[in-house]
């Protein structure tokens, strides 16, 4: 078991992991511009647990989005490990996510037609592994988050905290430095929530990932490190928690 | 080949739509190997390699008589053992509704080139001697519960008779048949009696059957005998039993328009069906899709995913229903004698296949353009 969780423990690094600079994000509706992010400067440290709280509306999941290379600014620049994502076509973000960013969503969305294994097991095919590769890291991961004897289970046969342990496994499985955590417990009940938090704080202190977490609940973001505060897409304050 | 089980498990995603899918897909190209095959075998050309019997016919259609005295040329003809000759009687029993072919034709020649009809030597010489006898298939004896000595009344279409009455045949024999494949329905009449006691068209026959010795000699022996009666006015086309059966089947039309007919509306409703249900089926897993984007499966990773699920659908649908109108046109060539060269060949199941493949690319690529085109941040926006 020790080998495989060492799998995916990394040695801690300090520095500068994500620079953001004069970042600002419009929508469209029609013609009408929509300004949902402005002038947001900041940089996060690589081990750092980050929590993104705010208002609804107040622009927290776009700059998650951002960070986690899944939208372009429309101003301003993200670097993350000295590389301009803002700069990166559709496919190289692609390849880009793959390889540096682990997501985990308030919904889980695993595929239901997929055991938990081969659910985790999606983003191994992006590289080139091999079967037994893919299955060996899959499995660590599934260990890792505590479910080794869920394998082979499907998602409607799990519970929401499971699905959950699912979804990191997943975010986990090609070793990312970088987690984007969308609301991770905001489908929870506070005990399963709680064990959640818990294992994040684990892959952030134990496995060294920088996390990023939007959340709506001060008791999650109490698990993080620091917490910034967004509202009408501007930053307004931060916190050493 | 590593993205074969994510491909593979969008099957079971609904099983009862995927059952439904692939069932009708099957039923799509069971028909179109049944029928390409026919359509097919309808078209090509005439085979004379290793044939022993030959039908010798009017050139220019079926109903125009041949004076017998073609049957005594052909018999003349090098290479040819032993002549007989058939004509259509029509005619009706009972009611209209109870059809089946009789011909009359001279009996001890007929039944020599013919031994596949099986009759007892005591029902051979009956039919022989007895010059309003008839002989008829088993299950046509037993279907209308008739026995030997029975009368067996007809009236006339085609031919009436001196008397202008109804004809009557004596039932001399009930003939077995040697192999599956070879017609127990039909009805044999004494030729010499029907020929005698017919109002008109004494001397004439409808076809000319040939026995030849050397069946390498076919192909020169059917020329030699068309070549005979050239520029006669009853030309004729010789040609084999399987032709003759196919040319015969043709009088009902264009068999190969009939059948590409068939075929474009089956698979138009196909296109549409499966088509509807591929765009459906993408449509309920765009926040899935979106997640394999995420996770940094490329545009092109997703429309290939699609498109091989399409590709999968449609080929695990079409495989079987292909490979089953082979064994049923095995079975049908056995049993059927119209179905004899009627078969599934590499060619169609090459088309088969390639048409699998086509319809794949057609029903999926919609849906794969919109799963490729799709924006990751709007696809999950209701569950982010």
């Amino acid at each position: 078991m020790a080998d495989r969780w060492s799998l995916f423990r990394r040695s801690i690094v300090t520095g500068t992991l994500i620079e953001i600079e004069t970042l600002a994000k419009d929508y469209y509706r029609g013609k009408v511009v929509i300004p949902v992010l402005s002038d947001i400067s900041l940089q996060i440290e690589q081990g750092d647990f980050l929590a993104l709280m705010g208002p609804s509306g107040s622009g927290k999941t776009t700059l998650l989005n951002l960070i986690g290379g899944l939208d372009t600014p429309t101003l301003g620049s993200i670097s993350v490990g000295g590389e301009r994502i803002d700069k990166l076509g559709q496919g190289q973000l692609a390849t880009w996510r793959s390889r540096n960013v682990g997501f985990v969503f308030q919904f889980y969305n695993l595929l239901p037609v997929l055991s938990a294994e081969k659910n985790v097991e999606l983003p191994l095919l992006l590289t080139n592994l091999s079967r037994r590769e893919r299955k060996k890291r899959a499995l660590a991961a599934l260990a890792v988050v505590g479910l080794q004897d869920r394998a082979s289970h499907r998602p409607t046969e799990l519970s929401g905290g499971q699905e959950q342990r699912v979804a990191i496994a997943r975010a986990i499985v090609s070793d990312p430095g970088l987690l984007v955590c969308d609301e991770p417990t905001g489908d929870l009940d506070r005990t399963t929530a709680d064990e959640i938090l818990e294992l994040l704080q684990l892959l952030n202190r134990d496995y060294g990932k920088t996390i990023v977490m939007v959340t709506h609940d001060p008791k999650a973001a109490d698990h993080a490190n620091h917490c910034l505060y967004l509202d009408k897409g501007s930053l307004t304050g931060s916190q050493a928690l | 080949m590593k993205y074969l089980g994510l491909i593979w498990a969008a099957l079971y995603r609904k099983p009862l739509r995927s059952l439904l899918t692939l069932a009708s897909i099957f039923v799509a190209f069971l028909l179109f190997g049944m029928l390409q095959s026919v359509s097919v075998a309808f078209s090509q050309g005439i085979d004379f390699s290793g044939v022993d019997r030959l039908i010798v016919a009017p050139k220019y259609s079926i109903i125009d008589p041949l004076p017998e005295k073609h049957v005594f040329a052909v018999q003349a003809v090098s290479g040819v053992e032993r002549v007989a000759h058939r004509s259509w009687f029509g005619g009706v029993y009972q009611d209209s509704s109870q059809f089946f072919p009789r011909w009359p034709v001279p009996v001890e020649s007929f039944l020599a080139i013919y031994p596949e009809y099986l009759l007892s030597d005591t029902e051979k010489q009956a039919f022989i001697n007895t010059r309003t006898g008839a002989v008829l298939g088993r299950p046509l004896a037993e279907a209308y519960n008739l026995k030997l000595g029975d009368k067996i009344p007809l009236i006339a279409d085609i031919w009436p008779n001196k008397d202008n009455v109804g004809w009557e045949f004596d039932l001399v024999g009930i003939y077995d048949v040697a192999d599956s494949s070879v017609d127990s329905e039909q009805m044999f009449i004494n030729f010499e009696f029907f020929d005698e006691y017919r109002q008109w068209g004494q001397g004439t026959v409808g076809t000319i059957v040939v026995k030849i010795n050397d069946p390498d000699q076919s192909a020169a022996i059917a020329a030699e005998i068309d070549r005979l009666f050239a520029n006669s006015p009853a030309e004729t086309k010789t040609t084999t039993e399987k032709a003759y059966n196919q040319m015969f089947a043709k009088q009902v039309g264009d068999i190969g328009l009939i059948m590409t007919g068939i075929l474009s509306a089956v698979f138009f409703t196909i296109l549409l069906l499966t088509g509807n249900t591929m765009a459906q089926a993408i449509r309920e897993r765009i926040p899935e899709l979106a997640i394999l984007k995420t996770i940094g499966f490329s545009n092109m990773s997703v429309l290939m995913i699609v498109l091989s699920e399409s590709l999968l659908i449609v080929l695990v649908g079409s495989l079987p229903g292909l490979l089953l109108a082979g064994f049923l046109l095995e079975g049908l060539r056995e049993s059927v004698s119209l179905f004899n060269g009627v078969e599934l060949s590499g060619l169609i199941l090459a088309q088969g296949l390639g048409l699998a493949c086509l319809m794949a690319f057609v029903v999926g690529l919609p849906p794969a353009l919109r799963a490729m085109r799709l924006n990751i941040v709007d696809a999950l926006g209701d569950h982010l």
